[in-house]
């Protein structure tokens, strides 16, 4: 008879134990489905092509749209890549391919401290070498800010995809009499290939919604695109702005501006799910 | 064609530390001299002293851990890409030594080509990128007209071009297991090599394959020369003209094949033979 209340105890703490998890689990995707249903719910009224194609509207005046701040989101992810990319894979190649063990494991461990780095130190400190010097703020120090914060993320993953390819295939190819650099350029990183382009895609996916660095380095900007050296507009810092502004006009554009910029990042992210499952699941 | 080139008759004393008499083929296309190699601290190969015959096959038999492998890899230089490899001692090519200080290993290494064990196709790309990878990763830049013949004619000697010749766009990974190590062959010999090292091309493959790749051996020896490492006593015993047996990083005994299974001077090579270990 004790016997049976102890396994019976034993099955109902089993099957709460259970239900504590999966629910755990189920919040994650609650609060997934929260944000994207609230910011939509939020923000559709303005879901229109004008958000897209129309230049912001001055205070006080209602509609307009985010076009410029979209623009300047895209050229602060561009700038940030053309900085953070050769410089992130070269990291990489270097790690994985040449670095000896002592280095290697230096290099790693300050990357890995420089990823976890707050993203607002680092606009900061973008500020103080960049923004002070020049005396103004500007898009150029934006995507220096931005490239600091995707380096190690590139880096790292481009080094992990390179570690995937085998051994074999650079012994193979030394044997052949093959240099050491072209067989890592012409036999290893084209074998990496899909794994260094998920963690750029996956990068630039983080660096488009940060905010923080922007707000020290990129300003904003009502005038539009102005040049590198000239302060611009980005769509997270745009939507930090109108959100708390006591205008309700642009407290509206900012929630569908946020929902542009959640399914943006999420369209990333499904995007390179799709096809890195694919390349496995081959 | 065998010749004793010192006499040291008097030294040899079986379960002892070998001493080997210096026995080799009339013609040397590879002489290697007091031949040590290092894994970090640890020796895997010993005094290693050997005349390879110009176009033939040489084979190298001997229990796993013996040091065949390490001991092809020391003779296109590939030992000292092993992690913590080190190397003392000389290969002598054509009279020159290829450890000699000043030499650069990648200009060895197109001499004396080398084919592994594993297949290592390269993945990305297709089977006449393969073949060609040879010259188009070490020349500047290249054309495919330029590359077509070496290619045809590559695969024609490795003996897979009727399977290919409608397919060499397709990945080189699409091929089967022996194929893909026929395809590794013709890539070597597409570098054109005096020299073709193989490290037990046809323990991954079926015995339908192994055939197939015994043939090509035999096919290649009148144009290279081929040193072969085998676990498999009878492929070595099938195929080569010269066998060397190797014990714990030592070379026990070289001969001719025949002479080496038949009438064996060393009695562990005796014992290795007639399995009584390894």
């Amino acid at each position: 008879m004790k016997e049976q209340k102890v396994y019976l105890r034993r099955k109902v703490l089993n099957r709460a134990m259970l239900v504590l998890c999966g629910c755990a689990a189920a919040i994650i995707i609650v609060f997934l489905v929260l944000i994207l249903g609230y910011t939509l719910f939020k923000g559709i009224s303005y879901l229109s092509l004008d958000l897209i194609t129309q230049s912001s509207k001055p205070v006080g005046e209602i509609g307009g749209g985010m076009r410029d701040d979209i623009y300047g989101t895209l050229i602060l992810v561009g700038l940030a890549s053309v900085i953070a990319l050769p410089v992130g894979l070269m990291a990489g190649i270097f790690l994985a391919e040449f670095a000896g063990p002592k280095s290697a494991s230096t290099i790693r461990f300050a990357a890995d401290i420089l990823a976890g780095v707050p993203s607002i130190i680092v606009g900061v400190f973008a500020y103080a070498i960049l923004v002070r010097p020049l005396h103004s703020y500007s898009a150029l120090s934006a995507g220096v800010a931005l490239a600091i914060i995707m380096i190690p993320v590139v880096a790292r993953t481009a080094e992990e995809s390179l570690r995937l390819v085998p051994n074999s295939q650079r012994e193979a190819a030394l044997a052949l009499g093959i240099s050491r650099w072209r067989m890592t350029l012409g036999v290893v990183v084209p074998g990496a290939v899909t794994g260094i382009v998920t963690g750029i895609m996956l990068a630039v996916a983080r660096i488009a919604g940060e905010t923080a660095p922007l707000i020290f380095t990129a300003l904003g900007s009502a005038f539009g695109v102005q040049g590198l050296m000239e302060p611009i507009g980005a769509l997270p810092l745009q939507i930090y702005r109108y959100a708390l502004s006591p205008y309700s006009d642009w407290q509206q554009q900012a929630w569908a501006a946020a929902f542009l910029l959640i399914t943006l990042v999420l369209g990333i992210n499904v995007v390179v799910r799709l096809v890195s499952s694919r390349k496995t699941g081959k | 064609m065998n010749s004793i080139t010192s006499a040291n008759l008097s030294g040899m004393q079986a379960g002892a530390q070998a001493h080997v008499e210096k026995r080799g083929p009339a013609k040397c296309i590879m002489t290697v001299e007091d031949l040590n190699a290092w894994y970090n601290n640890r020796s895997a190969i010993q005094d290693i002293n050997m005349c390879i015959g110009s176009q033939s096959i040489t084979a190298l038999i001997g229990p796993s851990g013996c040091g065949k492998s390490t001991f092809i890899r020391c003779l296109n230089r590939m030992h000292e890409v092993a992690e913590g490899g080190r190397v003392s001692g000389r290969v002598l090519v054509e009279g020159n030594d290829i450890y000699a200080p000043g030499i650069d290993p990648v200009s060895i290494r197109r001499r004396i080509g080398m084919v592994f064990q594993k297949a290592s196709v390269f993945p990305t790309m297709s089977i006449f990128g393969n073949v060609a990878s040879g010259i188009s990763l070490t020349r500047f830049w290249s054309r495919r007209k330029d590359m077509q013949d070496k290619v045809e004619m590559s695969l024609k000697k490795a003996a897979l071009w009727e399977e290919v010749k409608d397919k060499l766009d397709q990945p080189g990974a699409s091929l089967s297991g022996g194929q893909q190590q026929r395809l590794c062959i013709a890539r070597a010999i597409a570098i054109e090599p005096e020299i073709i090292l193989m490290d037990e091309p046809c323990s991954a493959l079926d015995p339908i394959s192994t055939l197939k790749i015994e043939e090509l051996m035999l096919e290649l020896k009148r144009e290279y020369t081929v040193v072969i490492v085998t676990h498999n006593m009878q492929q070595a015993a099938r195929v080569s003209d010269w066998t060397g047996f190797m014990l714990l990083g030592q070379l026990i005994e070289y001969a001719p094949t025949k002479e080496v299974f038949t009438v064996p001077r060393d009695k562990r090579t005796e014992d290795y033979i007639t399995g009584r270990f390894g």
